[in-house]
């Protein structure tokens, strides 16, 4: 019979044995309640169910349910294993154009402590730049010690909110974080790379985008679910940011959508038969590719 | 390919329209439910069922559970583990009272989260049932020591439990059982026999296993009367009260089935060494009374598994429809196969399948809101008349529920041509697994005399008539928009009515007959019924809809009228059945059948 722990040990040793890297908070914590993290977190229509786009056809519909993105919930599990770890609080940064909550409240469920929901009619059709331009005075007003968020969107995979906010809060940024440890004189992160990973440290705060499935993210408890309800959910609009409409949405975009087509069909492919020549053939075929 | 993925829509709509959950928001019982909650509870219980449960149900099938020769039981790999998580989680917890850990939830909406554990592993999910049917049973009998004790521990999941009934001259017939239980100086038994069928009886992911045992004190009358129930656990409580010491009870055997191969049903021997210790619950003698209260909710959530079974079969069913090309419509360009999806008698199938679980569905739920409203009315007359109708409807549940699973499973079978009895596919699994709900917590044969013998005799027939009025009073009302379910449900209120009258006219042998095809005709009228009343919901939703949420309220009508208009007027024609009495089954002696 395998060996198994008792669910009581279980339960206690959870933490320790799941952390994929040791968290170290020294001299921070003496001074303060533990490390504030902020995790941007969006939510997105479910991939499961297919995609349609809206009326202009140009961008995705978001009008059903919207749910977490799964990209984000490595960032809410890395937040909350540094949080459980060190002490500390974990505050939610979304902005969700239709004052939709879905997935702010499972990330809320998984243990996240809060949420700043930024809400208004004037963010929709915002673009990359837009969007870090709200996310960025949020976290400007939720003064956090760090900043996750994910490498890029399931949605949309521009892929550049990360350094926008970054830039626009003047902090440091680190892309395609695996694992993350906050220590007295700042942070450490390795960062994946093809070769293997980089290791960088730097100042806090910074802002740090999770690759995705670097952890592994717990599901929300039936209790955190329940807990969920009751966890202080601020709303937002532009005005309490002192943002500007035409600084966002349509109007605020540097980006122009021109046009929307779907993905051509795969072709069927080319099957040739080898009569002894075909080491020819591949060789002609790399060079017609330009990759010889 | 074989994915599961919760029908939150339906569900959701079946709990608010049809079972009306919003209203029990205002009820003291379960002020900690929040009907704004729903579609997120579910959701998320949705997900860990069909990511976690899920991708263990075909592992579970072809590995199976094995016992060691140390009479321990390895359950398949990734088993453990994902029932740790579900203790983790707490799923077990959220419908029992908050006094023990519970999260206080109506029975509506555990039944809810119990249809997705099984649809996602029907295997594994029996583990957690039982442990529901002895916590049932511990609430309403347990001493509050007892209480005390094991309710903690099994309502978090942290131990599981089981139920032991059946031996093997003791099957329908429990009078027939021969475990004894002697008195011993301090008060406890001392349990001697042999127990069969015993689901997950012995296995690996709980440190204890909570068994509840029926066993007869030495001078106890003859038959049913004369049965007792024990609580013995694997393990009793060492001097510090952890549970370390062994009892005399011992999984000697585990048979090998047709499906359900990763639950392993256990041949249990207590006593081969000085006796099993057990502890009574209640009274002695009153061992059958107290079976019966826990019995409206384990066969009910035996009724739900065989829709949860059925709903897969259906999905799965679904998606190889939109993909297997075979054969060519007129729109179809020469030289192309098309969709099977696009065949007259695929879409009979695909409706069929549709309809009978989302009738199903429905009922259980139904059934299961009037379990709630037993218990939390604040109205004592109320409460009496919801217990009378989940009296009545409970047998209805069982059997068509678990009927359902099969006819299902077995048309995904159909459906999928040659590769559905292939066993790659998984959906000949759905049908081997869901056969066993017709046959335990009480064949539906036994459901049947239930349902003739003590359910339709309530006040005279007037509990069954009063829900034929109620079905004959929407069908009256139906709006024209939906006119086409009225006859159809005009005429299986007329011939329920006859049946009851004639059934009630010929006790005995004559209704005995009758009984497995009124049960049949009943269900099915009162799923339909329940399928038109969500039709008119949607017909009133409808005017505020667009997108999905309109595609999925006009096919609630739809579902509704195939099922109305060609799968009721069959099952009122067992009207014949019915009322056809014994003398023709009894035309051949045994020995003259062959
Ligand atoms: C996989 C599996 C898991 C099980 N799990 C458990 C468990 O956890 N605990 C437990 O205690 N038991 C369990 N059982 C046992 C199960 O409940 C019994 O098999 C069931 O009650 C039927 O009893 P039987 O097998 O003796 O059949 P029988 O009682 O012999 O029935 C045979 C047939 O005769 C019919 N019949 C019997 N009596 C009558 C009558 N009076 N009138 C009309 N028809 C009648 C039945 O409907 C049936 O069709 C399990 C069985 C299986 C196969």
């Amino acid at each position: 019979m395998r060996q198994r722990h008792t669910h009581a040990q279980r339960r206690s040793s959870v933490a320790r044995r799941d952390l994929p890297f040791r968290v170290a908070i020294r001299g921070r914590r003496q001074h303060n309640q533990g490390v504030k993290i902020a995790v941007c977190v969006k939510q997105i229509p479910d991939p499961a169910n297919p995609g349609r786009l809206d009326a202009d056809g140009k961008t995705l519909a978001r009008d059903e349910k919207l749910i977490l993105d799964e990209s984000d919930s490595y960032g809410v599990e890395m937040a909350l294993q540094l949080a459980e770890a060190a002490g500390g609080e974990v505050v939610l940064v979304s902005m969700s154009p239709t004052g939709e909550v879905g997935g702010i409240r499972t990330a809320l469920a998984m243990g996240a402590d809060a949420a700043v929901i930024i809400s208004d009619d004037a963010l929709a059709g915002s673009d990359a730049l837009g969007t870090a331009k709200v996310l960025a005075a949020a976290l400007r007003r939720t003064q956090p010690d760090l900043i996750l968020t994910a490498t890029e969107s399931t949605d949309g995979y521009t892929g550049t909110v990360p350094a926008q906010i970054a830039e626009l809060l003047s902090l440091p940024s680190v892309t395609f974080a695996k694992s993350v440890e906050v220590g007295s004189d700042g942070l450490l992160v390795r960062r994946q790379a093809e070769y293997g990973y980089d290791e960088v440290a730097c100042p806090l705060p910074a802002v740090v985008s999770v690759t995705a499935g670097v952890v592994e993210p717990r599901y929300p408890s039936f209790r955190g679910i329940m807990a969920a309800k009751s966890k202080p959910t601020e709303m937002l609009t532009l005005a309490g940011l002192g943002l500007e409409p035409s600084e966002v949405g349509w109007t605020g975009a540097r980006q122009r959508i021109i046009d929307v087509s779907p993905v051509p069909e795969r072709g069927g492919g080319e099957i040739c038969e080898d009569d002894g020549t075909g080491h020819e053939r591949i060789v002609a075929l790399l060079e017609e590719l330009k990759v010889l | 390919m074989n994915s599961y993925t919760p029908p939150l829509q339906d569900m959701v709509f079946a709990l608010e329209e049809v079972c009306n959950i919003r209203s029990f928001a205002a009820m003291e019982e379960f002020e900690s439910f929040d009907p704004d909650d729903l579609h997120h509870v579910l959701a998320e219980a949705g997900r860990f069922a069909s990511e976690v449960f899920g991708p263990l149900n075909k592992t579970g099938d072809s590995l199976g559970s094995v016992r060691n020769p140390d009479s321990t039981v390895s359950t398949p790999p990734g088993f453990a583990e994902a029932y740790d998580s579900y203790v983790e989680a707490g799923w077990g917890a959220a419908a029992f009272p908050l006094e023990y850990g519970g999260g206080g939830l109506p029975w509506a909406m555990g039944l809810a989260l119990q249809e997705m554990l099984t649809a996602s592993n029907l295997a594994l999910s029996l583990c957690p049932l039982l442990t529901q049917g002895a916590i049932h049973s511990l609430l309403a009998h347990g001493s509050p020591a007892q209480k005390a004790e094991y309710l903690p521990k099994l309502i978090s999941g942290e131990w599981s439990a089981t139920m032991l009934l059946t031996e093997p001259h003791a099957g329908s017939d429990l009078g027939a059982l021969t475990t004894r239980a002697e008195r011993a100086d301090d008060g406890s038994y001392r349990l001697f026999g042999q127990k069969i069928f015993i689901t997950w009886g012995e296995h690996d992911m709980t440190p204890n296993i909570i068994h509840l045992v029926l066993a007869r004190t030495p001078d106890a009358p003859a038959g049913t009367r004369g049965i007792s129930c024990f609580i013995v656990p694997k393990f009793l409580p060492w001097q510090d009260g952890s549970p370390k010491m062994r009892n005399d009870i011992a999984c000697i055997a585990i048979e090998e089935k047709m499906g359900l191969h990763a639950s392993p049903t256990c041949v249990m021997q207590l006593g081969e060494s000085g006796g099993a210790v057990g502890y009574l619950i209640g009274d002695e003698n009153a061992g059958m009374s107290y079976m019966f209260t826990m019995m409206n909710n384990a066969r009910l959530g035996v009724g739900m598994e065989g829709v949860g079974v059925a709903d897969r079969a259906f999905q799965q069913s679904l998606q190889f429809a939109r993909e297997r090309l075979q054969g060519r419509r007129p729109e179809t360009p020469a030289g192309k196969q098309s969709a099977i999806i696009s065949h007259p008698d695929v879409r009979r199938m695909l409706l069929t399948q549709k309809s009978l679980v989302e009738a199903t569905r429905s009922l259980c739920y139904y059934n299961a809101t009037a379990i709630d409203l037993a218990k939390a009315h604040p109205d004592k007359s109320e409460r009496a008349k919801a217990q009378e109708l989940c009296d009545l409807l409970t047998p209805l549940s069982k059997s068509w529920g678990t009927e359902v699973g099969e006819m299902v499973a077995s048309l995904a079978i159909q459906l999928h041509g040659g590769m559905g009895y292939v066993e790659e596919t998984g959906v000949a699994q759905y049908f081997r697994d869901v056969r066993i709900t017709s046959i335990y917590e009480g064949t539906n044969g036994i459901q049947a005399i239930d349902l003739i013998a003590r359910k339709l005799p309530m006040r005279r027939g007037a509990v069954v008539k009063e829900l034929l009025e109620q079905i004959a009073t929407t069908a009256k009302e139906m709006p024209d928009e939906l006119k086409t379910l009225r006859e159809p449900l005009e005429e299986g209120v007329e011939s329920a009515r006859r049946c009851c009258d004639w059934l009630l006219a010929h006790p005995g042998d004559n209704a005995l007959a009758g009984a497995v095809p009124f049960q049949r005709l009943m269900a099915s009228l009162v799923g339909g019924w329940l399928l038109a009343v969500s039709s008119q919901a949607s017909l009133r939703m409808l005017p505020a809809a667009s997108g999905e949420e309109a595609d999925f309220l006009r096919a609630k009508q739809v579902t509704a009228e195939f099922f109305c208009t060609q799968i009721l007027p069959e099952a009122c024609a067992l009207e014949h059945a019915v009322t056809g009495g014994a003398e023709l089954l009894y035309a051949l002696a045994p020995e003259q059948m062959r």
